[in-house]
């Protein structure tokens, strides 16, 4: 039991008026030290806590405290950690997910929304949100046809602030760029790092699949796409720099798998690697458990771990602790290192969400590609 | 020396305008924005806010055209770019460990007389090491003077007599900031303080960092830890013991005494300025007047407010 919820029991009688002083002198959930203690009003035959944090039950009971209709559930939590969830509410044999009407804290991803836990320590990052003080970029929206992907593919084009078509450019090609701009805040981001000079002024190609579990799969018609037909393009139509060390791709989860199975397949087109929650699911005996939508992945991460080749000369690694995916990420960063790539790998506290990868932009983006901040007093 | 004002970055709250006035400055004025490289003539901003009356020296548009058809010249300016690369390599490897050791001496406890020689020789050994530095990069430039002779380059010459006729119809030159390496060779190549003469200098940003003895770069904020200050190399020193730090706020952790004691005792005796919007120093001959609010690192940890630094160096 909490602090929190044991000075409202020492109370004994728990009236409305006494619960809605409880519930207007607290933020939820409840943050003390290291533990969060989570809180739900209402009448119901049972309340839990889903989240997605790999090692715990999924589904974790609150209780009803002293017959009330206040529910709550504590649960430790490590200083930095940031936890998307949602309450399960049972009513009348009737059960749905809910976002935790206490906490007005959310993040959105492609299926809705989830609460968010911001845990102690936790830094918002402020370089994820508008600056009023930073230039911003543009966002162009072009097609052209693919004869790898066999049909007309859209994608958009970000250009930094005060764009000149007499300057080059790094380029950086994002896999899932549509998910990146809306989840992830990446036009933001990327508006604030150039301002920051933390990162140089790049353009940014973003990407999208039609059909993502078998193009992002460690497809060979995808990367083909990307190294034949959209750098040659993006290379047509903007100032770029031709410099494989000039240029970058990233993704996350099975976009990070097409990320480092596109620069196997057409080697010495990306220079630098942004991997962020690879699914990069591998199986030393046996048979896997993740479902037929990874068979290709675990045939593809299989046979790179059987003969590992050095897929880029950098790659930014990162990964959620409370991610499934933590052990295949760890695993794969001393085989990197022993291609002789320069990786950095970063872990958080945190799931696998579009948040988790929004936080780690920064860190990453500024790695690959070192801004000019030290020279650069305007 | 010609009188020089020091102001906090331009871009969002400017001010140049407010020390034309309090300078009295009437007249056509000349302006220095080769830091924004190939947006240098992306001045308007600057211009309207002075009232138009600005003429662009056009330093980097200068260069790029003297490089074009100097080969030689650009090809000998590419080589001390590249050792001059190489030697800040070289340095920053050695620096690393000399301002571990200068950080790790402040955080020792102990008592001031036991400890305060121990500080003192580790921030020598830094200090040495920058003059060091300092020195290095220098004869690169001297070899370069030597080997290339600009200054007696037909086309560079050319450029210089029309600089200096622009010059000698304005009131005052305006330095903007921008890529400090840049601006400096910049400045350097045609000889801009010396076709100013006396003019009154007014310069922010990189534009107030290239006036003093030595350029400093730093950004205590990044993305992968703290990095410490370095020295890129000597400045046009034309702006006695002091050490402009724009974008301070953003850029220092001015809220952590020990990042602050590294910095104001590294440089001692000169004092580091931290220079936000609205700060504004001037140089009146004989000593630093500091605008109200504007402050100064101390080398016990603090940001203090300062009104005036008097000169150690001479009436020139």
């Amino acid at each position: 039991m909490s602090r929190a919820i044991r000075q409202l029991v020492a109370r004994k009688n728990l009236t409305p008026g006494l619960l809605t002083q409880f519930l207007r002198e607290h933020e939820f959930p409840i943050i003390e030290e290291h533990t969060a203690t989570f809180a739900f009003v209402g009448e119901a035959e049972s309340v839990s806590l889903r989240h997605w944090i790999h090692g715990l039950p999924a589904s974790q009971p609150f209780k009803r405290l002293m017959g009330s209709p206040l529910w709550y559930h504590v649960m430790d939590v490590p200083e930095g950690s940031r936890i998307e969830y949602k309450i399960e509410v049972t009513q009348r044999g009737q059960s749905r997910w809910v976002i935790d009407p206490l906490n007005p804290h959310q993040a959105r991803d492609p299926y809705g929304a989830n609460s968010v836990l911001l845990g102690p320590r936790y830094e918002h990052p402020t370089w994820a949100e508008a600056d009023k003080e930073a230039r911003t970029g543009s966002i162009e929206t072009h097609r052209i046809d693919s004869k790898h992907l066999d049909g007309n593919r859209e994608f958009r084009v970000y250009l930094p602030a005060r764009f000149r078509r007499r300057r080059r450019y790094p380029l950086l090609v994002v896999h899932d760029g549509d998910d990146y701009l809306r989840f992830s805040n990446l036009q933001t981001v990327l508006d604030n790092l150039i301002h920051r000079l933390e990162i140089p002024s790049m353009i940014v190609a973003l990407t999208n699949p039609v059909g993502r579990l078998t193009e992002y799969a460690a497809g060979r018609a995808h990367a083909a796409f990307v190294a034949k037909e959209l750098v040659p393009w993006l290379e047509d139509t903007y100032p770029l720099l031709e410099d494989p060390a000039q240029r970058g791709l990233m993704g996350a989860s099975f976009g990070a798998v097409q990320t480092l199975a596109t620069a196997l397949y057409q080697p010495g087109v990306f220079g630098n690697l942004l991997l962020q929650s690879g699914s990069f699911a591998f199986s030393d005996i046996g048979k896997h458990w993740r479902g037929p939508a990874f068979e290709p992945v675990v045939k593809f991460m299989n046979g790179y771990r059987a003969t590992p080749k050095k897929p880029a000369p950098r790659a930014f690694v990162s990964c959620g602790m409370y991610e499934s995916l933590i052990y295949e990420n760890r695993s794969m960063v001393p085989l990197f290192e022993r291609t002789g790539m320069n990786v950095r790998y970063v872990e958080s506290r945190d799931g696998h969400n579009w948040e988790n990868w929004r936080d780690r932009l920064r860190e990453g983006l500024s790695w690959l590609f070192p801004g000019p901040s030290l020279l650069v007093y305007e | 020396m010609p009188s020089i004002t020091l102001l906090g970055p331009q871009r969002l709250r400017p001010s140049v305008n407010v020390t034309l006035r309090s300078l009295d400055l009437d007249g056509p004025l000349a302006s220095i924005t080769a830091g924004w490289e190939e947006r240098e003539t992306e001045d308007a901003e600057l211009r309207d806010h002075v009232g138009g009356r600005c003429f662009n020296l056009q330093l980097w548009e200068r260069c790029e055209r003297i490089f074009e058809r100097d080969i030689e010249l650009f090809k000998g300016f590419r080589k001390r770019k590249d050792a001059q690369i190489r030697l800040r390599e070289l340095y920053r490897k050695q620096l690393h460990h000399a301002m571990d050791a200068a950080k790790e001496m402040l955080e020792t406890p102990g008592d001031a007389s036991l400890m305060e020689p121990e500080r003192q020789a580790a921030f020598d050994r830094v200090r040495e090491l920058d003059r060091h530095h300092a020195d290095r990069m220098l004869e690169t430039e001297l070899e370069f003077e030597r080997k290339y002779t600009p200054s007696e380059r037909d086309i560079v010459v050319a450029h210089r007599d029309q600089i200096a006729r622009i010059l000698d119809n304005c009131a005052a030159l305006l330095v903007a900031g921008g890529n400090v390496a840049v601006l400096l060779n910049r400045m350097r190549l045609f000889a801009a303080l010396e076709l100013a003469g006396v003019k009154p200098i007014i310069a922010w940003s990189a534009g107030a960092m290239v006036m003093s003895s030595e350029v400093v770069l730093f950004q205590e904020d990044t993305p992968h830890g703290a990095g410490y200050a370095e020295v890129l190399q000597r400045g046009l020193d034309v702006c006695p013991d002091v050490i402009p730090f724009p974008h301070a706020r953003k850029r220092l952790h001015l809220h952590d005494p020990l990042s602050v004691q590294l910095l104001a005792r590294r440089f001692q005796p000169r004092r580091c300025v931290p220079m936000d919007e609205s700060d504004r120093i001037h140089w009146t001959g004989e000593a630093w007047k500091f605008a109200p609010g504007t402050r100064a690192l101390d080398a016990d940890g603090r940001v203090t407010k300062v009104r005036a630094v008097k000169s150690r160096r001479r009436r020139q």
